[in-house]
């Protein structure tokens, strides 16, 4: 589904790369967690997948298309649900929702009721014609993710998509991305909460300095991994346990 | 058109959504006509009402000087108020009690009448005995200096108007005195009036006609057009603003990764903020009809020009729309997008002569004018308002602000695909 081939990303006047020869390659249906310490690298790989970065060098494809050739479909193809809440607060819910899917091509009637379901799923009828601004974090997130799958995407890229929402709000968005997987959606997504990843992907890597340095399924990388017990044992001793802040 | 028509409804709903900024948008300009028109109208008024207390220190005691006291005594402008010494005058003008005081010299009459009185001799003497004269002994009479003290608040142009009162007054005098010595010197009589010193030279003003009926530029119809085209380019902030804001809130950044061009995006702002322009240009001309005579403002006069009033509207619209969609693109924050845009309005309508007439600033002005697209909107506002002409006449104008719009989308379309294009 997503062939990625030695990409390379060098932002302008930085001393490193954010990616290096990355190669990777993502199977149709897959969970994949891409997993990694602050400024490893993961938004700066999404950003290239999802048509917002230029890569400095190498390729991708994705569904077989290729990124300098498809950018269009490539588009259409996709879903991204960015890591701050992509949407206007002074529109509801629906009229945001509306936007966003007519972006895509999707008609009137089939919008409006594409939204209507995907806003009950998500437990958000109630408040599907009030402001953002006056939703709760969570309710934000909750959209921010159905504004991304109207258009029933093959591949979703998820950029840490439960940070700062509450058990309940993680909850049902956990459920509604396994119940979109079971449908036939990759999901490429990235996370700082090791066991969510754990339990989530069906596959992760771990990426640090822009290039993977482990991966494979979560049990298979804790069983090769001596003496860890868990994921984030697995990801600590890959990475380290020195702090990576970065500006 | 789908996504066009999307983009559109998306721009008028956070348009209405922000009521604040909407009654700022509409409301603001309105105020601004008003209290131009209002403080322009009334300066004339007040100039006609309100007489000016000018200081007089008079060393001369003499005929001119009551000649010049009671000219001014009798101008609807001044009224005098004498001061014994020109130390004392100074220091109440400096204080910003009073804004203009005149020293009259010593000795002005005395020394006026004998330089006048040695030139006509000179002259006469010429004319009588042209074979044997003498030639002219010059006067040791050194010139006058009439001083003018003037608050240093006054402005420019009041001082020059103040001067160039006072000039005319002065000549009158210095005329009539060389008309009395000649009267002297030719007439037995000195009662009988062989001069005539009523004004020959008389000025007549012209303006445009509209078939029989005249048209009288007034404050409102100079008004209205220049700063209904300020309020239009005042678009480019709230424009741009909300540009920056979309970039800030992440929503453009969504709008990247979905199957939508970079045109789609800017159509949609410009068909809202086109209507924006032109419903501020519609309240601004029922505001000029209907509300100035209302506050004893002269009444915006628009039978026949609508329609082509509408058309320079629609272009000025698209020419601000297009500015705010290029600053919009550029600017990162709105830090940068706020000052630099009401700066740029302001320098742009200074160009464009709406507070100094072009034709009044320096010739390197004149010329930086001709790029203002304010200055091309004003020149088309003044066309249909003033000059009464059709379509044609004012194609150059309109031309000239659509090519602005085509060549500042362009310019936004080019720099976000370098920017942002994968």
């Amino acid at each position: 589904m997503i062939k990625i081939t030695q990409l390379s990303k060098k932002y302008k006047n930085a001393e490193d790369y954010s990616v290096h020869n990355l190669d990777l390659t993502i199977e149709e249906g897959e969970v994949f967690g891409l997993l990694g310490p602050n400024g490893a690298g993961k938004t700066t790989l999404i950003s290239i997948l999802s048509s917002l970065l230029k890569p400095t060098s190498g390729n991708f494809t994705i569904n077989g298309l290729n990124f300098r050739e498809h950018k269009n479909q490539l588009k259409q193809l996709i879903g991204i649900v960015p890591q701050e809440y992509a949407l206007y607060p002074s529109l509801t819910a629906f009229e945001n929702l509306e936007y966003f899917g007519s972006m895509y091509g999707l008609k009137k009637d089939a919008l409006r009721s594409n939204i209507l379901n995907h806003i009950e799923i998500l437990g958000l009828t109630k408040f599907a014609h009030k402001q953002i601004k006056n939703y709760s974090g969570g309710m934000k997130r909750r959209i921010n993710l159905i504004a991304s799958v109207m258009h029933r995407p093959k591949v979703l890229f998820l950029d840490e998509p439960t940070v700062g929402v509450d058990v309940q709000s993680k909850n049902v968005i956990m459920e509604y991305l396994g119940h979109l997987n079971a449908e036939g959606t990759t999901i490429f997504y990235t996370s700082h909460h090791l066991n969510e990843a754990e339990k989530f992907c069906s596959r992760v890597a771990i990426i640090d300095l822009g290039t993977i340095v482990c991966q494979g399924k979560p049990q298979n990388l804790v069983a090769q991994h001596e003496g860890a017990k868990n994921l984030e044992e697995v990801f600590l001793a890959q990475t380290g346990k020195a702090l990576r802040d970065h500006a | 058109m789908h996504k066009l028509w999307a983009s559109t409804y998306k721009e008028f709903l956070l348009l209405i959504r922000d009521i604040g900024g909407l009654a700022i948008l509409f409301l603001m300009p309105l105020f601004l006509v008003i209290t131009i028109t209002l403080v322009q109208n009334d300066t004339f008024k007040t100039l006609k009402e309100t007489k000016i207390t000018i200081l007089l220190v008079d060393n001369d005691q003499g005929d001119v000087s009551k000649n010049i006291q009671e000219n001014l005594r009798n101008s609807p402008l001044f009224e005098v108020q004498l001061q014994s010494t020109e130390a004392a005058a100074k220091a109440l003008i400096q204080k910003g009690d009073y804004q203009l005081g005149i020293v009259i010299p010593e000795n002005l009459s005395k020394d006026l009448n004998s330089k006048v009185a040695e030139n006509v001799e000179g002259i006469l003497e010429k004319f009588g005995d042209e074979e044997d004269s003498l030639p002219l002994v010059k006067s040791k009479l050194k010139p006058k200096e009439i001083k003018l003290y003037f608050d240093p608040a006054t402005q420019f142009a009041f001082r020059n108007s103040i001067k160039s009162g006072i000039d005319q007054m002065v000549s009158k005098i210095e005329t009539q005195t060389i008309y009395k010595a000649f009267q002297e010197e030719l007439m037995t009589d000195p009662s009988e009036n062989f001069f005539d010193t009523e004004p020959f030279l008389i000025f007549k003003e012209i303006v445009p006609t509209e078939g029989k009926k005249t048209i009288i530029p007034n404050a409102t119809q100079h008004n209205i057009p220049a700063w209904s085209l300020f309020a239009i380019f005042f678009i480019i902030l709230p424009l741009s603003i909300n540009m920056v804001k979309e970039k800030n809130q992440g929503t453009f950044v969504r709008l990247r990764t979905q199957p939508m061009s970079y045109a789609t995006f800017l159509g949609g702002k410009t068909i809202v903020f086109l209507g924006v322009a032109l419903v501020q240009f519609a309240l601004m001309l029922l505001v000029g009809v209907y509300l100035f005579p209302l506050i004893g403002l002269p009444k915006l006069d628009v039978s026949g020009k609508l329609p082509m009033l509408f058309i320079v509207a629609l272009f000025a619209g698209l020419a601000a729309v297009g500015l705010g969609l290029l600053l919009g693109t550029i600017a990162k924050s709105q830090e940068q997008s706020a000052p630099f845009g009401a700066t740029f309005v302001v320098i742009l309508a200074a160009l464009g002569g709406v507070w100094v007439p072009v034709f009044a600033m320096p010739k390197f002005m004149q010329v930086l004018s001709n790029i203002s697209p304010m200055n091309w909107g004003l020149e088309a506002f003044y066309d249909v308002f003033l000059r009464n002409v059709g379509i044609t006449q004012v194609l150059p104008e309109i031309g000239l602000l659509l090519s602005f719009f085509i060549l500042t989308v362009l310019i936004s379309v080019v720099y976000n695909h370098r920017k942002n294009a994968v």
